[in-house]
């Protein structure tokens, strides 16, 4: 049997293969858009993911540490470690600061990880090149999206960091690189002030008569000491002992220490529903956006083309073609158009639109799989129209009527 | 003949579509979720790591002295200036004596006057010894009564303790006068050692309280440096280990010994606290107060599986690493050993020499994941 569909394509394929693959860039930018906003929200999910914590012990009242700032002692996780059901805990400070290198400078988000073996709670999970941070000072493992490379000297703050281990998806929920350095550097990186504030500080306590005592030698310099030090961290990584139950543990620590503790389920719902909510819709309206518009200019397309035809058409209805020959013949040219589509838009948004996004951008396979179900009841929807328009036209236009 | 055109066309068409369809599987195997991980591997080998400890401490004296007064008063002179070396028992400076000059001159002259007194005692005494000792030999030739010669050996007596009395007296103001000049020298202010003026706190004409620190001094050869080291990363720290010193300021890297282990740790910041000398003072001097990075080097050890600390995972509470056994990806669970300052890490259990670890993986690993071995992970640069 004959495809009057194929046969027809194949009379102008040339014309059918272009219009395919027009369609598909436009399928590939709905592709990448898709992607743009599942990257936005996988970015979220890769923060908790990479801290490898089951709770969240912050400063109470706080949406910390992402969403807000949160600032708890240091030394609250001895009291944390003994609860009950506690497996293991980790101090950990965020900062989103610029990291100098030479004569640039980087966005990135300053991570603290506490003294301990590779696997530490907050500690990046693995590595893409390098070593992870044996010293207690001045080392650093940092995401590659920071483009810097191993043996670094980065500059955060007055200390020099040498990059040691380099990792990947390392981000933020705001998607700025993550940076790790040990914990006693991050707690100076986030209190110390620069020298000129330091100075304008000790200059403003000595001007204290409190302060400066001549009866109490000694003072001021205790004064001053005890103002450049920083005994605070933004939050307690806690992992849960097999066979307790996580959010037990979490209402204990709530109630007896007196902190806020987030679980893993409440810490997304933070950082999505409330973080990234605002510009994860922002992506998600333009997505529907274009989606609709894609649809309508698929229509639009199978409707011209089949239009086109419509001199073709009613040659074929002149001699005594079935309405459900030449209704199969425009909803198959239009799901080949459609597939063609897809296909090429795939292609085009993994390998030519994806990569030269600066952010993260996620093609879901589940995504795809939407995406061409959607292109196919598209084009069938838009092929009825067309079929419509088709079945109606008089087959005395064929001679020229 | 027909059918040629139409083969033609299809051939045509075929081209276009075949790669692109090819193109597609690619891509939807090879990028997202479903594509194999690039991982690298490294066989586990036995060797012998040298740990090391990492620590920043800061330079200090160890003997560092505050010269001040000890009462309170006011800075009339200071001859030194910091930088400048002192030998032991120089004069630094001197605190102003208000009256003190003229006390002593008081005292001096009462000295002069008790001497008088004493003179004029002694005189007395001498003319009643005389007296009683001719009233005794009138009283022999009986040519004198019995009750004179009493009233001169009791004038005698009196003469004899009002020199004694002037004698304590002019002791007394001598030792006045004594202590005014110990006072009057203990107004200079004294280098107790040799040393370096490091601060000058007071210029002169400033009132200080009693105490308070006019000029510090510290003993050069005596500088070391106050180290600190992570508790957990402390094993094996002791005395006499020898140490790598970098200092903030110059990039040269010079030696020193651990002189003492603190017994008494910093519980508050969770950190040992060790003492470190230099192997020779370097010249010029360091700044006290410097900040210094101190790597001490702990003895090797055996050889032992070892393998890079990146291979190191946890996964759900337990520490392991990924094991490729021929295509198949397994995690097995391990006891970590030493580990070195270079990303060496001894596995005590769980692995033996030859047995395949992933080290670098582009995705976090599970054991579902498909991994493809490469010599390197793509998108690091070089």
């Amino acid at each position: 049997m004959i495809s009057l569909a194929g046969r027809d394509i194949m009379h102008d394929w040339g014309k059918f293969v272009f219009t395919g693959v027009g369609l598909g860039l436009l399928i590939g930018v709905t592709l990448s858009m898709a992607g743009i906003y599942r990257g936005m929200v996988d970015d979220g999910k890769a923060l908790l993911d990479n801290s490898r914590a089951d709770l969240w012990v912050v400063q109470q009242g706080t949406l910390g540490p992402y969403a807000e700032s949160s600032s708890i002692y240091d030394d609250v996780w001895r009291g944390i470690r003994a609860m009950p059901g506690v497996e293991q805990t980790a101090n950990v400070t965020y900062l989103t600061m610029q990291v100098h290198q030479g004569e640039r400078d980087v966005r990135s988000m300053v991570t603290g990880v506490t003294a301990g073996d590779p696997g530490s709670s907050g500690w990046p999970p693995y590595l893409v090149a390098g070593r992870q941070i044996t010293r207690g000072h001045y080392e650093a493992v940092v995401d590659i999206a920071t483009g810097f490379k191993l043996g670094d000297r980065l500059k955060i703050r007055r200390n020099h960091y040498t990059v040691v281990g380099l990792t990947r998806r390392m981000v933020s929920s705001g998607g700025d690189p993550i940076v790790f350095i040990p914990l006693k550097d991050a707690q100076e990186v986030q209190f110390l002030k620069d020298n000129d504030a330091i100075l304008q500080q000790r200059r403003r306590t000595a001007a204290n008569p409190a302060f400066n005592r001549p009866q109490v030698p000694g003072l001021l310099e205790d004064v001053i000491s005890s103002q450049s030090t920083n005994t605070y961290v933004n939050a307690v990584l806690v992992q849960v002992a097999a066979g307790y139950d996580t959010e037990e543990v979490a209402q204990s620590i709530r109630r007896w220490k007196r902190l806020t503790v987030y679980t893993r389920s409440q810490m997304e719902d933070i950082l999505i529903g409330k973080l990234i909510a605002t510009s994860a819709r922002q992506i998600a309206m333009f997505l529907v956006i274009l989606s609709i518009v894609s649809a309508a200019i698929v229509a639009f397309i199978i409707y011209t083309m089949t239009l086109g035809k419509i001199r073709e058409i009613a040659v074929l209805k002149l001699i005594g073609t079935r309405n459900r020959t030449i209704a199969a013949l425009i909803m198959q040219q239009s799901i080949a158009l459609g597939v063609i589509g897809f296909v090429v838009g795939k292609i085009t948004a993994t390998l030519l639109m994806a990569p030269i996004f600066p952010k993260y951008v996620l093609l879901e396979p589940v995504d795809s799989a939407i995406g061409f179900v959607a292109v196919v009841v598209i084009c069938i929807l838009a092929s009825i129209i067309a079929i419509r328009a088709a079945l109606k036209v008089d087959p005395a236009e064929a001679i020229g009527g | 003949m027909k059918r040629f055109p139409v083969q033609k066309q299809t051939l045509a068409i075929m081209v276009v579509l075949l790669p692109l369809l090819a193109l597609f599987i690619y891509v939807s195997l090879r990028s997202g979720p479903l594509a194999p991980i690039p991982v690298t591997v490294t066989r586990v080998e036995n060797q012998s790591i040298a740990p090391a400890l990492f620590g920043i401490g800061t330079v200090e004296a160890r003997y560092s002295y505050k010269i001040g007064p000890t009462v309170a008063g006011r800075v009339k002179r200071l001859n030194v200036h910091v930088g400048d070396l002192v030998k032991a028992g120089q004069v630094l400076g001197e605190m102003d004596p208000i009256d003190l000059d003229q006390r002593i001159r008081s005292q001096e002259a009462a000295l002069k006057r008790s001497r008088a007194q004493v003179d004029e005692a002694l005189a007395r005494q001498n003319y009643a010894q005389t007296q009683a000792r001719r009233y005794e030999e009138l009283l022999a030739a009986r040519s004198t009564s019995e009750e004179i010669v009493t009233g001169k050996k009791h004038e005698l007596r009196v003469a004899e303790t009002n020199l004694d009395a002037a004698r304590e007296e002019s002791v007394r103001v001598r030792a006045e006068r004594d202590a005014l000049i110990v006072q009057r020298r203990n107004l200079l202010l004294v280098a107790p050692v040799d040393g370096l003026v490091v601060l000058r706190n007071a210029e002169p004409g400033t009132t200080l309280v009693a105490g308070q620190a006019v000029v510090e001094l510290l003993d050069p050869q005596s500088l070391w440096i106050n180290v600190r080291f992570d508790q957990i990363h402390a094993q094996g720290l002791n005395a006499n280990l020898a140490a790598r010193i970098v200092m903030r300021t110059q990039a040269a890297e010079l030696t020193g010994r651990v002189l003492r282990v603190e017994p008494l740790a910093d519980a508050v910041t969770e950190e040992i606290l060790a003492k470190v000398v230099f192997e020779k003072i370097p010249d010029p001097l360091p700044a006290v107060g410097e900040l210094v990075e101190v790597t001490v080097a702990l003895p090797a050890l055996a050889a032992a599986p070892v393998v890079p600390n990146a291979a190191i995972q946890r996964i759900s509470g337990q520490l392991g690493v990924w094991q490729v056994v021929g295509d198949d990806l397994h995690f097995t669970p391990v006891i970590l050993g030493a580990a070195d300052l270079d990303g060496h890490i001894q596995i005590r259990e769980g692995l033996k020499a030859g047995d395949q670890v992933v080290v670098y993986s582009a995705k976090a690993l599970t054991l579902r994941s498909r991994i493809d071995v490469v010599e390197q992970i793509p998108g690091v640069p070089r």
